[in-house]
């Protein structure tokens, strides 16, 4: 393929999708060049993935056309996209978690000898496609046994290994450490050289405007605009992602901590036995809880709020120490946790918007013989509905047809109708659309002026830096610094957070 | 609510037709009267069943626990000469200390449902044939009074002869009882969220292990009280056969009511009607002079109609919803 080929690699028409009830594309079009690294953004219900759908041979279009090298072609199927070097790498990566690397990269075309398969060709095959991702692992690997990271470098593997001229990325960082997306990048970067068309979808305004060559935003089914390369600007992607000016993204002002409410004494976590933690959380703060995956600070969340035992120390809770044996004995000293994955642990989704928001206060408000007081938990939901801003058409509503920022704010609504001292977030903003994350910010600060004590993991950086009053920073297992608001820089919580004679986990 | 609907239509379909091809038989006091029995027995043990379902579980051992608290219960009156009073609450205990077993196991160890249920269908069955050396138990020409807790019945003005069995008031006190349990406290709440997932129930606040404890007590004692209904109604207790299948019919009447085998989903008005259903067809078998050896096949049959027409009628009307919403 040649750099100045006048025709675009990849280009869509024209786009138009109906699905029942819903315009999900209408007369959208892009572009994809050779070489090209192109990020779609959009909040969520843009029409992202549906595009990214269509792109792939996963949906097809009512209208439109779609054209590959100048040349209109129909892709049916995943397989027809295929065909046309298309491949989409889904954002729940599509692996088999038993078995090994290379069998992962050759499933359904496993290179075969006298009709059983060559596992000598397939590993010799998958090392080299693992080599061009910069992966330096056996081919022999358990998938389930590799980080997030090294399953993504796989899933990209997979798609080198059936010649894909583009990849279509879907939210590929989203559960990536730091050191991973790099890796990532560096990878993304490389395939750009060798000409590799590469459509980026993603919620990070920073990593786009870190990665991205021209980006493309949708909004409400449609073509917002674009942006190109030195035109890449965070609050120009917001605006026209959510077609408004967002002034003040973030919320934050100064708060006055109280007395601590909770507090961790040489508190061992079962997962990481050799690295026991102390700290204090104070009525009134927020404090941002930084660190790779895998650093241990969703383990730490769990033991504070009581899902794991742990193996020895203190949990203080308003200066009393207090043993939690289960969620329930946490809940009751006034603390709650929105799980890193409400889909699993958040939310009952094929229940109702009042049933879920009603669940964790069923027992505070019982009657006597555990009688269940149906009008508290309505007007409980209620109260939550308006104060969220929950977009549901009634309170019966299956939470599972939501979109994830109001899946997000009911799992939020079920504490909240507590009234909590302290909530504990585990990637609050995880998944979520820009509107929504907004809201939650604002919420944030709205809890801590009124005297809730806030301890959020992330592992958006930008929402570290912006959102907390102090950052304690995780590194396998131990806290490894604390960072006060006046010292709080990217540099600094890298450091902390990768130790200081670390390497990349990604080369491990 | 809709799926009861549709099972209540199967429901009577089923009398219809086999009230229609044998009126005589099937429409006489003595037949209805045995038919109400036969539902209550079998309607009890079912809502047991239905509370294990509703938590994602299910339970195989059913059937032995009827057939050893069957046999146990004539055991201790006739042979040891535990005085009635006595008896019924020591096979009740014994029953929920079975179920607290199954649910030890599986909350705890975190045994499957399915493993552990099965080694008590086993075990109980074998326990009831070596205590009762597999001779058969009974309460002879005595104890009349208890029996009556089984085929005792109450006359009805106006009904031209036909009287309500006991047991049929204990299944709609059970059935209220249980009903209000499920619908109107927090505990019937716990059940049905952590029967769709338990991990979030847990992490609500929700001692999910204790909940799933509970479901197996309950269903364990209801088998007991089972037990102790079919016993002195049959008056004759085969150790090595007594019960056998009750598990399934449970779980067929509770499925065709619309449990979910998944979890979480279920009412006990419908548990009561899949009961009925498979009480009427194996009452009209023998009513309509079918063969008897087709007695499982007919009712595996018409459980699979009524589960595929269930999830058709369901799939139509999501289809129906989404072209509605399109045109609005």
């Amino acid at each position: 393929m040649t750099e100045i080929e006048s025709s675009p690699l990849l280009e869509a028409r024209g786009i138009t999708k109906q699905f029942p009830g819903v315009l999900a594309l209408h007369n959208v079009g892009m572009s994809l060049r050779a070489g090209e690294i192109l990020a779609v953004m959009g909040e969520n219900g843009a029409g992202k993935s549906t595009l990214m759908k269509i792109l792939a041979g996963v949906q097809t279009p009512d209208e439109g056309q779609l054209f590959v090298d100048g040349r209109p072609v129909t892709i049916d199927s995943v397989e027809d996209a295929l065909e046309e070097g298309v491949a989409l790498i889904h954002q729940e990566l599509n692996l088999a978690d038993n078995l090994d690397v290379a069998s992962n990269i050759f499933l359904g075309r496993e290179p075969r000898s006298q009709g059983l398969i060559d596992d000598r060709e397939c590993r010799r095959r998958a090392s080299d496609y693992l080599k061009q991702v910069g992966l330096d692992l056996s081919p022999k690997r358990i998938v389930g046994t590799l980080s997030i990271g090294q399953q993504q470098m796989v899933e990209i593997a997979k798609a080198l290994s059936v010649n894909a001229r583009v990849l279509i990325m879907d939210e590929p960082t989203s559960s990536l450490s730091q050191s991973e997306t790099e890796a990532l990048f560096r990878v993304v970067h490389d395939l750009r050289q060798r000409g590799v068309g590469i459509v980026y979808i993603s919620h990070r305004l920073a990593e786009v405007s870190q990665i991205a060559d021209r980006v493309v935003v949708l909004r409400d089914g449609e073509n917002a605009g674009e942006l190109a390369r030195e035109e890449i600007a965070h609050d120009r992607m917001v605006k026209l992602m959510v077609g408004r000016d967002i002034s003040g993204f973030y919320v934050h002002l100064p708060h006055e901590p109280g007395a601590v409410v909770l507090e961790a004494r040489d508190l061992v976590v079962p997962e990481h036995p050799t690295h026991p933690v102390s700290f204090s959380l104070r009525a009134g703060e927020i404090v941002g809880m930084a660190g790779l995956i895998g650093a241990g600070r969703t383990e730490l969340l769990r033991v504070l709020f009581g899902v794991t035992r742990p193996l020895g120390g203190t949990i203080s809770s308003s200066g009393r120490p207090v043993t939690f044996r289960e969620p329930f004995d946490a809940i009751k000293q006034g603390i709650a946790l929105v799980p890193e994955d409400r889909k699993l642990e958040g939310l009952v989704l094929e229940m109702s918007v009042r049933e879920n928001v009603g669940l964790a206060g069923l027992f505070q408000h019982r009657g006597p013989w555990g009688w269940r007081n149906g009008v508290r938990e309505r007007d409980d939901t209620t109260r939550m509905v308006e104060r969220l801003n929950i977009k549901t058409p009634t309170q019966h509503q299956i939470v599972q047809l939501l979109s994830g920022g109001n899946q997000q704010k009911v799992v939020l609504g079920k504490w909240l109708a507590l009234g909590p001292k302290v909530l504990l977030l585990d990637e609050p903003t995880r998944g979520i659309d820009v509107g929504a994350k907004q809201e939650i910010y604002r919420l944030m600060e709205e809890l801590a002026q009124q005297g809730v004590a806030i301890l959020f993991v992330s592992s958006d950086l930008e929402e570290i830096l912006s959102m907390s009053d102090r950052t304690l920073v995780m590194h396998e297992g131990a806290i490894t610094g604390e960072l006060a608001r006046e010292e709080l820089n990217e540099e600094a919580v890298m450091r902390l957070a990768t130790g200081a004679t670390a390497e990349l986990t990604y080369s491990q | 609510m809709k799926k009861t609907l549709g099972i209540l239509g199967l429901l009577i379909v089923v009398v219809a037709i086999t009230a229609m091809g044998n009126p005589k038989s099937f429409l006489s006091p003595y037949n209805l009267e045995n038919l109400t029995k036969w539902t209550s027995l079998f309607g009890i043990i079912s809502i047991g069943v239905s509370f294990v379902i509703i938590t994602g579980g299910i339970d195989l051992s059913i059937g032995s626990v009827v057939g050893l608290t069957g046999c146990l219960l004539a055991m201790l009156v006739s042979d040891w000469g535990v005085p009635a009073v006595l008896a019924v609450p020591i096979v009740l205990v014994i029953s929920l200390i079975l179920g607290l077993c199954h649910g030890l196991l599986i909350a705890k160890l975190k045994l499957q449902p399915f493993i552990v249920t099965l080694c008590g269908l086993l075990l109980y069955r074998g326990i009831s044939r070596f205590m009762s050396g597999d001779d058969t138990q009974g309460f002879g020409n005595e104890h009349q009074t208890l029996r009556m807790l089984a085929n005792g019945k109450i006359p009805i003005p106006f009904t031209d002869g036909f009287d309500l069995p006991i047991p049929a008031i204990m299944l709609i006190v059970l059935a209220v009882v249980a009903a209000i349990f499920l619908n109107k406290t927090i505990y019937g709440r716990y059940l049905l969220a952590l029967g769709r997932n338990e991990q979030a129930a847990r992490y609500s606040g929700i001692n999910t292990d204790v909940m799933v404890i509970l479901s197996y007590v309950i269903c364990s004692m209801a088998a007991g009280l089972g037990g102790v209904l079919f016993a002195l109604d049959l008056n004759s207790v085969q150790p090595a056969s007594m019960g056998e299948f009750y598990e399934l019919y449970a779980i067929a009447a509770a499925v065709l009511g619309g449990c979910s085998l998944r979890g979480g989903e279920g009412t006990i008005f419908g548990v009561l009607i899949g009961t009925a259903v498979i009480q009427v067809l194996r009452n009209s078998i023998s009513i309509l002079g079918i063969p008897s050896q087709l007695n499982f096949a007919i009712i595996g049959s018409v459980l699979l109609i009524g589960v595929a027409v269930d999830e058709i009628v369901k799939r139509m009307a999501a289809r129906r919803r989404r072209t509605m919403r399109v045109q609005a």
